[in-house]
């Protein structure tokens, strides 16, 4: 009955052997005190499909778990839970994906994907900019507003944007929409206040990597307790919600205030983007870094190339986007706005089908584990 | 690097949790410390690999324990599951120790959590470790390292050269070679020997061949042997051990907690023959839990079968193997290989004995049976509401009581009644001085660390002078 060989494993395989791992834990709840995952667990007897799925989301993969485990390997039970259920949300990602046969790009969205389309995009970015008015494009720029959509047309970049940002947000809802009464839960129920409001502290303080009842940190990427994950996530995140502020506050200058960009360095869309940006560098370099040194016992290699994918993507978007200010007066402008926007373009195209989407699926955990959480416990006594 | 040309300070034998205590309060007072642990690095740690708390006396609340925990009522628990086979002396100093212990366990790095799920009843006398005992060894090893105490593993000790009531010297095979190493004290915490099956048959017969051995399986007491043989007064005897009903289909060794099976007191248990033979409502779970190994041990061919219907389903911990389950108990007998006429017979006439009452598994209710033996004292419902589960039992050892005896200051007691001048012993070792019989939940982290502690507290005192 307790065998598990480290391989990649079919669907059947990877839910079966969730199913026997999780009736470890549930017999065993030593780690009851580290996150979410335990308790969510604890309140169930059997374990179906829709509960492996909803748990995996529900893991930060912090890696606690694994290091206090008695049944790890070599112990014969070949108990690795954050592995599991990292395949889990990998599993989520391809299975919620729209449109569908697109998930399976999840396999092959690596670092080498992902820049060989940002700079393809860039490429034809380039080549449209540099063939059709050569003069203009390699030539010096003042600073005035508007230079950029004289390279590139307001109109067609904002359209091409728009279209991609709402696609993407179709795509995603849609993602949502499927995953969520898949973990058996009424729509209705995932705008209750009390539980929303807990699931997004948790999402935005990243709670769960703050280690158990110590609060002292997670075991990433190595078993002593630390903050660097934590930090480095919250660089990035808040980074990336500044840049996207900053292009939210432009998009209202140009439309109501009527003041294409370039804007100022002082004014407040570069600011947001500047500070953002610095964000952006740090976090996604961070994560990366701490990467390397995790422990081996955790990888997914199938899932690696995605992870590692994004924050390449995430790192460069901001590195050019920094370029494109540092260097917007000059004659390399045209090329820098080239590249800086095809970053942007692969970003948003693979987005639905990348490790972006983790930040949806895991909120939608972390709301349904506080609606449970209200719940009555069924049918387990009290003693 | 292993060092054995220096003679050291501290050889302490072992790597559990009083092994790890013993070489982290002697290195603290200043001693150099070799630590030579028998299992490789990811089993290291022994049993307190599979424990989860530490019982603790306290007089008011502390941080995760409520109420209070006085000596006097810890001393009269210990005392009702020993039935008198402990030392009260030493007892008392473990019960004392665990109330004052803990701030010292958080500066080495161990984290404690409010009680599990499932175990709400021990919030008042026992301080669970986050994470688990697993969780606690990494935390000591880590101390350990971090303070420089040379710590070897799959370092078996094969001979102790001990001149009257002096150590000299411990031979030992490590990377393919034998070794011998000198310390000024030594610190035996290598445990018992639950993992010795020739062991366990000469004390208890064939019928060890069907025990399996919850605990770690490098506890084979080759120390305790080599101590015994030389010289050391023993302590209980080979058949005492914390032995519990565990699911026949656990591993043979190292299955650890989750092999437990807590749906005793829900339903009947019965032999081979499909016949009763305890009270399986004596008293609350978590009080019987541990005798039931024993009961079991004493059954033809050492099996057991508890048997529960639809109606207990989810009220107890969920056991790690799923049950057998069957619509009718015919069905279940055959699944089980048991007899099936002989089965319906047991269950009617428990059924049929089976008096009103109003069923409250949080206290000894009244439900009960009346005209038949074993009776069933408490939580007696009729099994009539299919589907029926059943899970299979065996006796389970966690480790052995017996060891050698040592006094107050951890000392190793010779045969003559003195003790060792520089031998010094914790842990599951000695546990048999505290805990001659039964078991008391978390008892023995207890023991281990207040033994660890006092042990290498002493022995640096002894070096140092």
């Amino acid at each position: 009955m307790f065998a598990a060989e480290d391989k990649a494993m079919t669907l059947d395989e990877l839910i079966e052997d969730a199913q026997r791992v999780l009736r470890i834990c549930n017999a065993c709840r030593y780690c009851e005190g580290y996150c979410s995952v335990f308790p969510a667990l604890a309140r169930r007897l059997e374990f179906t499909e829709n509960d492996v799925l909803y748990l995996g989301n529900l893991c930060h993969n912090c890696g606690s778990c694994l290091y206090a485990c008695q049944f790890s390997p070599p112990h014969e039970f070949q108990v690795n839970f954050p592995k599991l259920m990292a395949k889990a949300r990998g599993e989520t990602y391809r299975r919620y994906a729209w449109p569908g046969f697109l998930g399976k790009l999840y396999e092959n969205n690596g670092v080498a994907v992902s820049l060989i389309s940002a700079l393809s995009i860039g490429l034809l970015f380039w080549l449209a900019g540099a063939i059709s008015n050569p003069e203009q494009f390699f030539a010096a720029h003042s600073d005035a507003q508007g230079s950029f959509y004289a390279l590139m047309p307001h109109n067609l970049m904002a359209g091409v944007f728009g279209a991609v940002s709402l696609f993407v947000g179709f795509a995603l809802l849609m993602g949502f929409l499927r995953f969520w009464p898949y973990m058996g839960e009424e729509l209705a129920d995932f705008f209750k206040g009390g539980p929303l409001a807990e699931g997004l502290h948790d999402a935005l303080t990243l709670k769960n990597l703050g280690g158990g009842s110590d609060k002292e940190g997670c075991t990433y990427p190595t078993e002593q307790k630390s903050f660097a994950r934590k930090i480095y996530h919250h660089f990035t995140f808040y980074g990336f919600m500044l840049c996207f502020a900053a292009t939210s506050v432009a998009t209202l200058y140009h439309y109501v205030l009527g003041q294409p960009a370039p804007y100022p360095v002082t004014s407040l869309p570069v600011l947001l983007g500047i500070v953002g940006g610095i964000g952006l560098l740090i976090g996604p370099a961070g994560l990366l870094w701490i990467k390397t040194q995790r422990d081996p016992e955790f990888k997914v290699p199938e899932q690696t190339g995605m992870d590692a994918g994004f924050l390449v993507l995430l790192f460069m978007i901001s590195l050019t986007g920094l370029g494109l200010l540092a260097f917007r007066e000059g004659a390399s402008m045209g090329t820098w706005l080239a590249i800086h926007l095809g970053f942007v373009l692969a970003l948003f195209l693979t987005m639905p089908y990348g490790k972006f989407v983790h930040g949806m699926y895991r909120l939608a955990a972390l709301v349904r584990y506080h609606l449970e959480r209200r719940r009555p416990v069924p049918g387990i006594a009290p003693e | 690097m292993l060092d054995t040309n220096k003679t050291w300070d501290l050889l302490v034998v072992g790597g559990g949790n009083a092994a790890l205590c013993a070489a982290l309060m002697a290195r603290e007072a200043g001693c150099s410390v070799m630590l030579l642990e028998g299992a490789p690095k990811p089993f290291r740690g022994g049993n307190s690999r599979h424990t989860r708390n530490l019982r603790c006396m306290h007089e008011e609340p502390q941080d995760i324990l409520t109420g209070t925990y006085p000596e006097e009522e810890y001393w009269q628990d210990l005392l009702k599951v020993t039935g008198g086979l402990t030392s009260e002396h030493l007892a008392r100093i473990t019960l004392k120790h665990t109330s004052m212990c803990r701030p010292w366990m958080y500066k080495h790095g161990v984290r404690f959590q409010p009680p599990l799920g499932g175990t709400l009843h021990l919030s008042r006398t026992n301080a669970f470790f986050l994470g688990g005992g697993k969780a606690l060894m990494n935390a000591y090893y880590h101390s350990a390292e971090q303070l420089g105490i040379a710590i070897h593993y799959e370092a078996k000790i094969t001979d102790l050269e001990i001149d009257g009531d002096s150590f000299k010297s411990a031979t030992f095979t490590y990377e393919g070679a034998e070794h011998k190493v000198r310390a000024k004290a030594v610190v035996i915490a290598c445990g018992g020997f639950q993992a010795n099956l020739e062991w366990l048959e000469e004390a208890w017969g064939p019928a060890a061949k069907n025990f399996l051995v919850r605990g770690t399986p490098y506890n084979r007491g080759d120390v305790l042997k080599v101590l015994l043989a030389k010289g050391a007064k023993q302590i209980s005897d080979a058949m005492q051990g914390h032995c519990v009903a565990i699911d026949a289909r656990s591993p043979k060794y190292d299955g650890g907690i989750i092999t437990r099976v807590d749906a005793v007191s829900l339903g009947i248990v019965v032999n081979k023959h499909a016949q009763r033979f305890y009270d399986e409502g004596e008293d609350f779970w978590p009080k019987r839990y541990a005798i039931w190994g024993r009961l079991v041990a004493g059954q033809p061919d050492q099996i057991g079968y508890s048997i529960i219907d639809a109606k207990a389903m989810g009220k107890f911990m969920p056991p790690v193997y799923p049950p057998i389950r069957a619509k009718t108990l015919r069905e279940l007998a055959t699944k089980l290989e048991i007899n099936p006429d002989a089965l319906e017979k047991t269950v009617a006439e428990f059924n049929a004995a089976v008096r009103p009452g109003t069923f409250d598994h949080t206290i000894q209710d009244d439900c009960v049976t009346e005209g038949i033996t074993p009776a069933k004292t408490h939580w007696a419902l009729k099994l009539d509401t299919p589907p029926y589960f059943g899970y299979p039992l065996r006796p389970g050892i966690t480790f052995t009581y017996l060891g050698v005896t040592v006094d107050d200051k951890s000392r190793m007691i010779l045969q003559d009644d003195k003790p060792c001048k520089n031998i010094f012993a914790a842990g599951e070792i000695m546990a048999g001085n505290v805990l001659g019989k039964g078991y008391l939940a978390g008892i023995g982290m207890s023991i281990g660390t207040t033994f660890g502690r006092i042990a290498g507290e002493e022995a640096a005192k002894y070096v140092r002078g």
